[in-house]
């Protein structure tokens, strides 16, 4: 029985955003899990198995795709455009399955991963502070701008299709 | 962006991380600001879309094959014998047991389990912690149907979730532990101001225990046993009225 598999390639899927490198890094991060065995010092096992993924998955973004982690650093805020009050959130409940992937999947790493290990996993501020190994008022605030990037995104998308009819 | 100056409290109260205290006040701030009313229903509009998305990505059956033939066999976790143990956290059985070597304790007799006095004394330590900001609830809900699927996923047991609320101990919510090097479920029922945390985790021995009752550090802790699992409900309320709830959960 391996313990929270799932959760550790739906994390590492978000993180390189490819199922065949997702697998590979879920396998080495378990054969690391195994031979540093004595890094685990009790605490969340869940968020010590997600540590070593994620970690894993950085190395692997470090080594291959060095360009995806820079992104990171690349916030722009725009500001939405919606007035009335309610639309807002009547376009978001509206944003289908596809779309949410689309807008996810752009988001830069830092805020992807906090998206994920909130609203996925449903992991508490404290267990994603063990995870990104940062303090909790961090995660509180990359969690913040996560949503924000997020929302800002989605409705970006939203007035595309509604303009230019990109339905794939 | 919701009001101001509570920006940080509408994020920590849409997240769970709020403790009852500061929820309810929360709570009363909403009625009146029309702001931070508006912003807490877009973020859940994304939640819901987020949740409806089914955006979760669950390893391909392959993989689990592959990384199990990737460990080492002197590492790979050994079968354990059918009804000893149904579930197992074998990283942090294994890391418990590399922990115990290395402290020099006498590790084999005690595979199963610390003794019952060390487990009471991390229950109510788990107690204590919970009634602490932000960390008594996971799951904010007196529905036991919102409950109870919550767990799916988050325990590789399910463990009976049951709203109480006629008989004078609403259900208040859940929450994940971390019990004895396990996963256990945490249900949080409510008796007057009384707040008790119920654990519960699927059974380690054989024999079917009685209610037992125990106090420690002032807090009172009732064990018993039913349908597989063993539950601890821990409170500061009075033995009497745990061996109540522990009867109405089927001691």
């Amino acid at each position: 029985m391996l313990p929270h598999l799932d959760a550790a390639y739906n994390l590492a899927r978000w993180l390189v955003r490819n199922p065949q490198d997702a697998e590979d890094i879920v396998q080495e991060a378990y054969l690391r899990a195994f031979k540093f065995f004595g890094g685990y010092q009790g605490g969340h096992a869940r968020a010590w198995v997600l540590k070593i993924v994620r970690n894993t998955s950085y190395s692997y973004l470090e080594k291959n795709r060095p360009a995806e982690l820079a992104e990171e650093f690349d916030e722009e805020v725009h500001t939405a455009v919606v007035e009335q009050p309610g639309a807002e959130a009547a376009l978001l409940q509206s944003a289908d399955s596809r779309m949410l992937r689309e807008a996810l999947d752009e988001l830069p790493m830092n805020f992807r991963e906090a998206i994920v290990l909130r609203e996925l996993e449903g992991m508490s501020y404290k267990e994603i502070a063990e995870v990104k190994g940062v303090p909790i008022g961090t995660v509180m605030s990359s969690l913040a701008r996560a949503r924000r990037q997020l929302r800002e995104q989605l409705i970006r998308l939203r007035a595309k299709e509604e303009q230019g009819g990109l339905r794939k | 962006m919701g009001c101001e100056n509570k920006e940080l409290l509408l994020r920590a109260y849409f997240d769970g991380e709020l403790d009852a205290v500061r929820s309810v006040e929360f709570e009363q701030h909403l009625k009146t600001c029309t702001l931070c009313a508006q912003e807490l229903h877009e973020q859940q509009a994304m939640r819901d879309s987020l949740r409806a998305a089914n955006l979760y990505e669950r390893a391909p059956e392959a993989l689990r094959a592959k990384v199990r033939a990737a460990i080492p066999p002197e590492a790979r976790p050994q079968p354990i014998p059918i009804g000893r143990r149904p579930v197992l956290e074998w990283l942090a059985v294994a890391a418990a047991i590399l922990i115990a070597v290395f402290l020099g304790a006498k590790v084999l007799p005690n595979i199963g389990g610390k003794t019952q006095s060390l487990v009471a004394e991390e229950i109510v330590a788990s107690h204590i912690r919970s009634m602490q900001a932000g960390h008594l609830l996971d799951v904010e809900s007196t529905d036991q149907h919102t409950v109870k699927p919550w767990f799916d996923g988050r325990l590789d047991f399910a463990p009976p979730v049951v709203d109480l609320t006629t008989q004078g101990f609403p259900l208040v919510g859940g929450r994940l532990d971390y019990i004895d090097h396990r996963n256990v479920a945490a249900l949080v029922y409510q008796r007057r101001k009384h707040l008790i945390n119920v654990f519960i985790w699927p059974k380690e021995m054989k024999d079917t225990k009685l209610p037992e009752a125990q106090t420690v550090q002032g807090y009172n802790l009732v064990f018993w046993s039913h349908g597989g699992m063993d539950f601890c409900a821990a409170s500061d309320l009075n033995v009497a009225e745990l061996h109540q709830l522990a009867e109405l959960l089927g001691s």
